[in-house]
């Protein structure tokens, strides 16, 4: 007999902040959509919520992944929808442990968008794609009224081939595994909420969105059989990340917060604006956690890789306090950090 | 990074946090209230409760404009985007913060042009863009914003815009200690006093306090060596029997505050004769409101408002968490009914609210025993 599909997910409207990559989101996802959607899944293990599904054919694993992005403006410091495109979907499969192959796109373009943006936006991507080593082997195109859309979305699903040896999942993380951060966080967000010109400040960053595979790979090469778990922690940002984590694996996840590498620019924009630095998204990073024995290791490989130099070990995993994210200060002082809630908003009173 | 680091140097912070060892008696219970909700924020985010004796209390005060605003506020705010010709702005804090009917950003959800500004000036920038709205900004704070509210409104009016106005619902600082010091329950010692509205206000006001009251008070700079060097500063007081109006914060704070922006609100606002704080009820000359010579900008007179009053729901007891009789996790809402995401009572609505405070950074570490410190070993870059 077939079981009746719970639906635990009661909002009565979608708002921002289930599409904010925090609490919301998670309790749409686990409430809706893997309730109706999540019987499908072949591979039990690679779960959902993961950021790539496990599919088998003829006998060949292959990791296959989408996303979309909305972002707005079009074009910021250091990158643009197009750039940002290509990288995400990569980046999706290779914190899975899967090198990207093929993409396919999806354009939702506003009618009125004028071509010279969309061209420069397809130019991006081909630039992008040829950077991380992936064919964009298809595509639809949709247009929709003036006014329903914001200028241009784009879709993408990925598929990719499993790194050798490589198996992540968060049941495999244990207590006592280094926690590994590729590099600053906060960049990306940071950027955009800047590029839209609504605050009156600048400060000199760009957003970080770049393929991590190479530092993947660079990691993978010699200590593949120690990592346990990877992430890019995009929306809702490390905090996000780790919290996803710890839940997932029932394990503590502590961390020294002077070890997180950040730039003094993104710091100060948070100090001023009351945001939460590890709440705030990044485009060209990545979490992993490796087994302690191959922790040393596995971050000189990522330090001595073209991008990686300011990787760091920021913490690792302990037995408790279950399901929760410990921040221990400098000078002795511990606090939780929780999901991102809603969007992040300047405080200013 | 400068004015930032050197107020969280781990070898200061370890010397004061000493120092208030040395200054403590372990005999007695020392109950220190922070008025102003940024400095419960940076309790919570630098974990500074984890560095003080446990004979230590902070009771989290009033400080928090957000969480004292009532709800029918909130609906009166609101109900002005009926009005499909008017633009909605508030600062960011006020976004979640749920009316009857939803907070801004689900209004926003359903239609309503709902934005969010970084100041009054924005607002009104966004008045001058769009002619044929008509922009309202929900000014809400206490005399920190209130001065660039007044500003805004001078410069509007000698701009001749007419598409601007205001709703006011700031709020003054020394009404609503007042108030928690006539309460019954209320046994502090001591306070840290608010730091960005002493800025504007200076240390003057709060002299009655130490006169009339016989209670020490330290204006307070928001990083951790600030705090602790607060509490010394409350401590020494304490072990003298002397109870004064000290000055922490003197690198932003002057004395006398800052005559310009008590000139701007001086010319723009005037008391309420009362005013309803959410869980602490009906404060006298607690508020401000426009001057008459400001009608024209004054959202409550170009509008009808239906002038909505709503009670907090019975279960919640926001107002003994207010007044420090009752521990966030105590009030029977807390971490179920009542949570960040869906916030049933004041203090749960802004990050700078005790509860949301307590939810987001201590709560789970509460039932825990025995966490020790992360250290890592230096890493070279």
């Amino acid at each position: 007999m077939l079981a009746v599909p719970k639906v635990r997910f009661r909002d009565a409207q979608i708002e921002m902040a289930h599409g904010a990559g925090g609490k919301a989101s998670r309790r749409l996802v686990e409430g809706l959509f893997v309730p109706l959607l999540g019987e499908a899944s072949g591979e039990p293990s690679a779960g959902p919520l993961g950021d790539a599904a496990h599919v088998r054919m003829n006998g060949t694993r292959l990791a296959i992944t989408t996303d979309s992005f909305v972002v707005k403006p079009l074009r910021f410091p250091g990158g643009s929808i197009g750039e940002l495109a290509v990288n995400g979907t990569v980046n999706d499969l290779a914190v899975s442990g899967a090198r990207a192959e093929t993409l396919v796109v999806t354009y939702i373009l506003e009618a009125g968008l004028p071509t010279e943006v969309l061209e420069q936006e397809v130019r991006a991507m081909a630039a992008a794609a040829r950077r991380a080593g992936v064919v964009i082997a298809g595509g639809d195109t949709k247009v929709v009224e003036h006014g329903k859309a914001d200028r241009m979305y784009i879709g993408s699903c990925g598929i990719g081939r499993f790194i050798e040896g490589v198996e992540v999942s968060p049941q495999s993380v244990r207590p006592g595994d280094r926690i590994i951060l590729s590099g600053p966080i906060g960049d990306h967000g940071i950027t955009i909420l800047l590029a839209r010109g609504e605050l009156d400040f600048e400060a000199e960053i760009c957003s970080d969105t770049r393929p991590v595979l190479p530092l993947v790979e660079a990691m993978a090469a010699v200590a593949a059989p120690g990592i346990r778990w990877m992430r890019d922690p995009t929306r809702g940002g490390v905090a996000t990340s780790l919290n996803e984590l710890a839940l997932d694996c029932g394990l503590g996840i502590c961390l020294a917060e002077e070890q997180i590498p950040i730039h003094d620019s993104v710091r100060g924009a948070c100090e001023l604006l009351g945001l939460e630095p590890m709440h705030i998204a990044n485009e060209g990073q990545f979490l992993a956690v490796v087994a302690p024995e191959f922790a040393d290791a596995a971050l000189a490989a990522l330090r001595a890789a073209p991008g990686g130099q300011a990787a760091a070990m920021i913490g690792e995993v302990r037995a408790q306090p279950a399901g929760t994210v410990l921040v221990s200060t400098l000078y002795g002082g511990t606090r939780v950090i929780d999901m991102l809630v809603g969007d992040p908003l300047p405080r200013i009173c | 990074m400068r004015f930032v680091d050197e107020f969280r140097e781990p070898e200061l912070i370890a010397k004061a946090t000493q120092e208030i060892r040395r200054l403590t008696d372990s005999e007695r219970l020392y109950r220190l209230m922070e008025v102003c909700g940024g400095h419960t924020h940076a309790i919570y985010r630098f974990g500074l409760k984890d560095l003080l004796p446990p004979n230590i209390e902070l009771i989290h005060g009033p400080g928090c404009p957000v969480c004292v605003l009532p709800m029918g506020r909130i609906d009166d705010g609101l109900s002005m985007t009926d009005d499909r010709e008017v633009i909605f702005t508030a600062f960011g804090d006020m976004m979640r913060v749920p009316g009857t009917h939803g907070s801004p950003l689900e209004y926003k959800a359903r239609g309503a042009d709902v934005r969010i500004v970084y100041s009054p000036a924005d607002a009104l920038k966004l008045a001058q863009a769009n002619p044929d709205r008509h922009v309202m900004f929900f000014a809400i704070g206490f005399e920190t914003t209130a001065p660039s509210t007044a500003l805004t409104l001078t410069r509007a009016r000698a701009l001749g815009i007419r598409n601007f106005s205001v709703f006011c619902n700031h709020v003054t600082i020394i009404p609503a200690i007042r108030a928690i010091l006539d309460s019954p329950d209320m046994r502090l010692d001591a306070f840290i006093g608010p730091g960005h509205v002493s800025t504007v206000i200076g240390c003057r006001p709060y002299e009655w306090i130490a006169r009339h009251e016989n209670k020490p008070i330290v204006v307070s700079g928001f990083e951790p060596l600030d705090m602790l060097e607060s509490i010394v500063m409350l401590l020494r007081q304490l072990r003298d029997g002397r109870a004064e109006v000290e000055n922490q914060y003197k690198r932003v704070v002057p004395w006398e505050g800052n005559r310009a922006a008590l000139k701007a609100m001086a010319e723009v606002f005037q008391l309420r004769p009362y005013f309803e704080w959410r869980g602490m009820g009906f404060i006298s000359q607690s508020a401000l409101r426009l001057r008459d010579s400001y009608a024209d900008f004054d959202a409550e007179q170009r509008f009808r408002i239906p002038g909505i009053r709503v009670t907090d729901p019975k279960a919640a007891q926001c107002g003994e968490v207010l007044k420090g009789v009752l521990k966030p996790a105590q009030c029977k809402l807390f971490g179920n009914e009542c949570t960040p995401e869906n916030p049933v009572g004041a203090l749960m609505v802004s990050s700078e609210g005790s509860c949301a405070a307590y939810y987001n950074y201590e709560h789970r570490k509460a039932a825990l025993t025995g966490l020790t410190a992360l250290t890592m070993p230096a890493q070279a870059i």
